[in-house]
Order: C-alpha cells, then structure tokens, then sequence
C-alpha cells in the first residue's frame, strides 16, 4: 500500500499549507482520509485512543441499512413487474429480473442523493475551512430509502439540497443540526409536492396499470378504499364485519401479515420489509450505535397507542352495528360514506362514535400498524439519529415512547398524514431538547437539595 | 462507619507492560527539577537566585498569593539554572545536586500531640503543603481553609500507573503517621479507599472504605462522589498516598525526604528494566531510561491517561509515580474506519471485537481518526461512575456558562475524571482539557 500512499501524498502537495490550493484542503483530505486513518498522534490528553472514530459509527448505520436497501431493491423491482406481467404473487417475478429491475430504479436516487447532498457538504466545508463530515454518509442513504421510487429526480435532488442546506448546514454542520436531515428532505417533498408524496399512483413504478394502484396499504386505509383496489386479487365483497374483525389477516384482501412483516407490499423503497428491518436494528443495537432505547420506547409507544385505538375502534364497531341492526343507517351507507352519513344523520359523540367504528385505521390491529408504513424504519433508523434525538438515558426512553405515541396518534386520527411517525419523529425532534432540559433540571434539583442539606448539617455542627 | 464502594462504570484497559512488583534504587540523578506548571495555579515566587546553594527541604519559591506555601529543593546542590519562557515565566528550577543531600532539620514532632496549629505550620514549613490538592478545581490547597474531609485513594486503576498499595505497604510507619497528621488538619474525616485485598486495613485515625471496579474507582474524584460529595463552598482536600507517607516522614524524622517511587511500565521498556524504582521528586528521565528515540517512543510522565509528554532529559512531574514508554502512532493505516477491524486496541464501541481478544494489548499514540462535532451520545456516561451528565458538562464549560457548569457539577470534578472519557470518545475529543480550562474560568470568577 506504499505506493497508494506516496501517490496520494503526491496528490495531496498542492493542497498543503502555503501551496496554490490551499483552500480546497478539506476535499483532498476527504479523499485522504476515507482511504487512510491519518498519521495524528494524541498531543494532550489522554495519550491513547480508542478506535471508534466518527467515520466508523457512521460506516457502520450504512451497514445495518444494507439489507433493507437490497430488499428495497429487489421489492421496486417486484412490484412493478408483478403488475406489468399480470402475475397472482409479487413472489412469482423471477428473483434477478425483479432485482436488476430494481437496481435500475433505484440507483438513480441514490447516486442524485449522494452527488447533490456531498457536493453542498464539500462546498461548505471548503468554505467554512473545516474538515468535511461524515454524516452525509447516512443521510445520503437514507433519503431515496424512504422516498417513492417514481419520484422525479429533481425533486429527490430539490428535497436534498433543502435538507442539507436549511436543515443542516443552516445550524452548523453536522452535530449542530436540530432535525433529522433525512427526514427534513422528506417533510419538504411531502409538503411542497404533495401530489407525489401522498398520491396513490406513485408507491409502486408507473402503478397506474388496471392490476394495481401502486397505494400503501396506509393510503388504502385512510382513504377507505379496502375493497380490492390494492391487490387486484380482491373482490368487492369485502364486507364491514370482516374488515373490522380482522385480527390475523389483513383488511386487505391478498395481503396478509406474513406479506406485511417480510415487506412484500406497496411502500417507500425500503421501509417495506419489517424484517429487514429488525436485521438493521440488531446490528445498530450490537454495534451500540443505535440506542435500544429510543427503539425499545418506540416500540413500546406504537403498542400502547394502538391498544387505545383498537379499544375504541371496538366500541365504534358495536356501536355501527347497533345503528345497522336498528335499521338508521345501512350497511351500504356505512361502507361508501361513513363521514357523509354521520355528518347528515347523526352528532357529537354519536358521530365520534361511528367514525371510530368506521375509520380503518381505528381498527386495524395494533401489530400489523407496527409492520406497515415507515413506523418501523423511523423508529430504528430516524428515531435513533444521535444528534437530533434526546441525549440523557432517561431522555431516550420518554422521547422514544412518544414517537410512538405521536406516531400512531397522527397516522389514525388523521388520515391526511397517514406516515404519522415522519412527523412524530420530527415533532419531537424538536422536543428533543426540552425532554433533556427536565431530565437534567432534575439532576440539578438533586444537587441543589443536597446543598440545602450540607447547609443545614454546617449551621448545628 | 465504613462503607464499601463499588463501582460499575468504567473501564479497565489492559495494556501490556505492567512493572514487576520490585523495588530497585534508581541511579541519583546529577541534576533535578521542580516544574512550577506542575502547580496548577501557582504563581510562583523565587527564594534564591540562580548559584545560590541549597539545602534538601529547603524552600526555593513560594506562593505568590499563598506565602506560607513553599516548595523546597528536593535535594541539597547549587541552583544551576531558572529556566524561562515566553514572558518570563518559570518553567523549571534546576538543581546541581550533591553526592550526598545534607537536609534541613525541622525537629521531630508527634502528630498526635501536637496541636492542629503547629501540624499545619510544619507542613508549610517542611515543603509538604503542595501535596495536598484541593477540591474543587484541582490545585494546590489554600494554606487558610480547613477542609470538610481528606481522601486518601490507595487503590489503584489507571493502565499501567504504579500501584500505590504496593508502594505504600513499605512505609506503613510514615503512613500511618501522615494520616494522623492530616486528620488534625480537616474538621471531618480522613477517609482512605483501599482495594479489596489492601494491606492498608488497618490504619488508624482515618475511615476506611473498600473500593471495587474498574477505572477509575480508584480516582479520589470518584471516591469523594461516592463517599461525601462536594458542594458550592464546601473544600475537600486530597493527597496521593505515597506523599502521605512522606508527610508522615516529615513528622518521624524532622527531615523533607521527597522520595518517589517509581514505576517503569509500557510495551516500549525492556523486560528487564519494568519495575519500581526508588528515586526522588523531579529526577531526570535519562536516570531511568536512556537516550529514546522519540519519533518512535513516547515518553509520558505519569499514566497513559493522564500523563505529561516528556522528551529525553526532561524531568519526572513533582506528582507523578509512573513513567510510561509506549510506541509513537505516527502511521496511515489502510481503511482503518472499517467495523471490527484494529481489534487489538480495547474499546467500548461495539465496532470493535476488543472484547473477544484476551491478553494485553499494546497501543500506540494514533488519535485513529479526527476530531469531530460532538455526535454520539451516551458513551460518555458509560465511563463516568458519578451522576453527573459529562456531555452536558463539557459543553457548558466550552460555553463558558458559570451557572450551568455550577449546577451540572463542576466542583465535583476533576480533569483526571474524564481521562476515560478523553480515550472512548468517537469526536476525538480532549475533554481534560476542558474541563481544566471549566475549572480555571471558575477559579478566576467564583474564586
């Protein structure tokens, strides 16, 4: 590697101190330092050092979200050819066609991603004179992962460059920066182009073909449109009990939990696959870069939230079933426009009663909401962005248990915004820092007191 | 009244090249030095001038702001050279010493019959106050306060620093009579932090406490938060063992006898040469080691941690009982980011298979990366046995906020207490030294 080395040093000659390029020091030295740990020795301090550096940790979140990017891939891929060929199973498309069909689509985000987001990040650093960071090697991954695969590429890159520009560089760099970039890239598509982020054509490649939408099973769900329009292998005779009662089966007729959990459903490029999923948390978890606690409290959060909701979703269906049986509404007017007949016919709590009954999400069963839409994915790879998440351990558990909450909370009750959890996260992003300033307030309220005490030990010695 | 600690944070670094547990004299050293900078704080004011001659215990400069205070020749010579830098600051006070140390003699005294008053004037007249630090702030004590306490901590856990219950074991005689001396100087206890299997259990006119974990347990700091922590205009003070031992021969003898004894450690010191050394405070390195190449070999006075970088000649730290010697990192290593790979270095970063290697590793001065923006949380508490939110404090004080570093707990602290915290951070980042510029704005506007 001797040679590599002289070369580079070579290289590195008009980029030293006092030569033509100095400016452009911190691009070289990217380059450098990506190829080789520098040659810098401890000079203060402590003489010895671990080996963890940030370059490590960060190398080590694109680790974990390999599996789920390949499966991405290979789900992009699938999706669209089990459409266009008209096939009964995502299953049948041949493993490498739905791959390499995937790749295709796929690799385009991710190269727009990383040359859009590194290029301001070099940029900034030139400018700023310090060394470039390595976050963007997350960040540069993580947007087109949770992007549409149809989404244009200059939108991809519009959403980058805000997310870097505002939601990162605006604060300081990285390390400074009070939301998620990643997600900072997706808020802003969802709310400048509303039309691609949270229409039902986009979720699958050109899902417009009379076999399938191209909805989530979330948009599916929110829009009250369970009745076959997802699968192309359901019928209309998807009837109200069946849908409310389902407990192991999906409401959607075709996909079940087990096609949930592996990912083999409509979605962002990689938030499909709850397994994958898990894979990467494992490895976050393993490797102490995640915290298990944020993803443990998410967990807990989302399991809580979608008790409370399936409860209630109960109580609305007894109640439904109880104005069918009495003959004041229909069963036809119940599944074609249940918010129309409530607000006609019925109100206050009445009304309350029969959206609860009638809304999808309400009752959709609290495990499946943890294996569909992103929650799954912004709990383990958003939720646990150490800069943007609450810093003290106590902080972790309360700030993951409300993304959860939150998560759920705004996927059911509004069904505008059924990807709750891109919002729950960044909601308490930032509250990030107020949960942290209660947990320490209550350090220093332990030593204020205890300073009291000494006082008055001081006062009858 | 004693109370067992035990500690469960922290981190023990086995590293190879731990000193033999035996005493050999070192060569006497023809000339030393007293380091003002070793006093933090100090401003010092010279008693002589360059040829004059001095007795050992003999003050040679004091304490501008502290007068009582002096620090004295720790062996009989001629004053060859005052040392200066930038802005005439004192940087060393060189000593030609004798072939033999003729002492001043300060009359024996029983520390406990005499009263509190006279223990004190005979150990700011006998050269031993700068041994006693004071917390908060970590320096020299103010030769007016009277502590809530002194903690004596004789147990040991730095990688490769001398272990002072075996230096300490020898002397127990001086011990003993150093704590009897210090417990007349606090209105609370003297309490003493022993290893389990300590010969130290016994001593008297002190509380002991059995102390049990890794690094570092054995920290005074951690050891005073555990035991009776301070609070806002609260001082306690603390004493290394071994200058326990040597305030204890003060007392015995009448006589300033600063013997050190240290411990020769590294990957980088011969087989044959790792051991304790008797020798005296402010010896030349070249006594203990000959001519390093240090482009290759780092010599640090004192532990890997927490030590000062010494070049040849240089002399040993008027603290220090360590001299370590550990290889120069100064290499490109290929790709060295990749996960599970350098696993030879110990880490607590599940990046790394350290944990699965047994043995001693040896590590070199390689920062293995770059300094960065403060980005991964939560690994800094795991090194810091003491409730105190470190990140939150180190941020504070790199703000410069008085009030926050207050009540995050600052005066709790010392730099020594992040040395781990220097070591596992992912951001490169030199915590002691924040800390220590946190405590110097402190000093300059709490006092």
């Amino acid at each position: 590697m001797k040679w590599l080395r002289n070369k580079l040093d070579q290289a590195r000659k008009p980029f030293e101190p006092g030569e033509k390029y100095e400016k452009f020091a911190p691009a070289i030295n990217a380059f450098d330092t990506f190829l080789f740990t520098p040659n810098h020795t401890t000079q203060k301090g402590a003489h010895i050092r671990d080996v963890s550096d940030l370059k490590r940790t960060m190398i080590t979140v694109v680790l974990a979200l390999i599996p789920a990017l390949i499966f991405g891939m290979w789900n992009s891929g699938a999706q669209y050819l089990y459409q266009e060929r008209g096939l009964s199973s995502v299953l049948d498309v041949p493993f490498m066609d739905a791959f390499v069909e995937g790749a295709i689509l796929v690799l385009p985000l991710i190269i727009v991603s990383y040359v859009v987001g590194l290029t301001i990040e070099f940029i900034f650093a030139i400018y700023r004179g310090h060394e470039v960071n390595e976050g963007y090697l997350v960040t540069g991954l993580l947007i087109p992962m949770i992007f549409p695969v149809d989404i244009p590429l200059w939108m991809l890159a519009l959403s980058v460059a805000f997310a870097v520009l505002i939601g990162k560089e605006a604060f300081g760099g990285t390390g400074m920066n009070i939301l998620n970039p990643a997600l900072t890239a997706r808020a802003f598509a969802f709310f400048a182009y509303p039309l691609y982020m949270s229409g039902n054509a986009i979720w699958v490649h050109e899902g417009s073909t009379d076999a399938v939408s191209g909805e989530t099973i979330l948009g599916a769900l929110a829009s009250g449109s369970y009745d076959g329009q997802i699968s192309g292998a359901a019928s209309n005779a998807v009837a109200f009990s069946n849908t409310t009662a389902a407990s192991e089966t999906s409401v959607l007729a075709g996909i079940d939990f087990y096609d949930m959990f592996m990912g083999f459903i409509p979605g962002s490029v990689a938030e499909t696959s709850a397994l994958m999923i898990i894979i990467g948390a494992i490895i976050l978890i393993a490797t102490k870069v995640g915290s298990w606690r944020i993803i443990l409290g998410g967990l807990i959060g989302g399991v809580v939230m979608g008790l409370i909701f399936n409860f209630f979703g109960g109580l609305g269906e007894d109640f439904v079933t109880q104005l069918v049986d009495s003959g004041r509404i229909t069963m036809d007017q119940v599944l074609n426009d249940a918010g129309a007949v409530a607000a006609l016919e019925l109100g206050g709590w009445d009304a309350t009663l029969l959206e609860m009954g009638t809304n999808q999400l309400f009752n959709f069963p609290f495990y499946q909401h943890l294996v569909v839409g992103s929650i799954l994915f912004g709990i383990v790879f958003m939720a646990t962005d150490p800069v943007s998440a609450a810093q003290t351990t106590k902080g972790k558990w309360i700030y993951g248990i409300l993304i959860g909450f939150f998560g759920l909370l705004i996927r059911i009750f509004n069904p505008a915004y059924p990807e709750g959890i891109m919002l729950a996260i960044l909601l308490l992003n930032v509250f990030a820092p107020t949960i942290d300033h209660y947990v320490i307030q209550g350090n220093v309220n332990k030593r204020k007191k205890r300073l009291k005490k000494a006082k008055v030990q001081l006062q009858t010695a | 009244m004693s109370k067992d600690i035990r500690v469960r944070k922290g981190l023990d670094l086995k590293l190879k090249g731990v000193a033999d547990k035996s005493i050999v004299d070192a060569p006497r050293s023809s000339v030393y030095a007293i380091k003002p900078l070793d006093f933090h704080a100090v401003v010092p004011k010279l008693v002589h001038k360059e040829g004059a001659k001095v007795k050992a215990g003999e003050a040679i400069f004091y304490s501008k702001y502290d007068e009582p205070v002096k620090f004295v020749a720790p062996v009989s010579g001629t004053i060859s050279e005052v040392v200066r830098g930038a802005k005439r600051r004192i940087l060393e006070v060189r000593i030609t010493a004798d072939a033999v140390d003729e002492h001043v003699d300060f009359g024996k005294m029983d520390p406990n019959t005499a009263d509190a008053a006279a223990v004190k004037t005979r150990i700011l007249e006998g050269g031993c106050w700068p041994f006693i630090i004071q917390r908060p702030y970590d320096i020299v004590a103010s030769s007016e306060d009277t502590p809530k306490s002194i903690f004596i901590s004789v147990y040991t856990t730095a990688p490769l620093a001398g272990d002072v219950d075996f230096i300490v074991s020898g002397k127990k005689e001086a011990f003993q009579a150093g704590v009897d001396a210090l417990s007349k100087l606090t209105s609370g206890d003297v309490h003493i932090g022993v290893g389990k299997d300590s010969k130290l259990g016994s001593i008297a006119n002190a509380v002991i406490h059995k102390v049990k974990g890794p690094h570092p347990a054995g920290n005074a700091g951690v050891q005073i938060h555990k035991i009776d922590p301070i609070n806002f205009g609260e001082k306690v003070w603390v004493v290394a063992a071994e200058d326990v031992a040597t305030i204890g021969n003060l007392f015995l003898t009448g006589q300033f006898h600063g013997e050190r004894t240290v411990a020769l450690a590294g990957s980088e010191v011969a087989d044959a040469d790792r051991k304790y050394y008797r020798t005296i405070i402010g010896a030349n390195v070249s006594t203990l080691v000959s001519n390093v190449n240090t482009n290759e070999t780092r010599i640090i006075s004192g532990d890997v941690l927490t030590g000062d970088k010494l070049d040849n000649n240089q002399f040993l730290n008027f603290y220090h009982n360590t001299l370590t010697l550990i290889p120069e990192g100064n290499e490109y290593a290929l790709l060295g980011w990749l996960p599970f790979t350098r696993n030879n270095i110990p880490s607590i970063s599940g990046t790394s298979l350290s944990w699965m290697k047994g043995g001693r590793s040896k590590v070199d001065t390689n920062l293995n990366g770059e300094e960065r923006a403060l980005v991964v949380t939560g690994e800094m508490e795991e090194v810091l046995p003491m409730d105190i939110y470190p990140m939150q404090l180190i941020k504070a004080c790199m703000a410069g906020d008085i009030e926050k570093m207050e009540n995050l707990g600052i005066y709790e602290v010392a730099p020594e207490d992040f040395a781990l915290v220097d070591y596992i951070n992912t951001s490169k980042l030199e915590a002691q030294e924040v800390i220590r510029l946190g405590l110097d704005l402190m000093i300059t506007e709490v006092g």
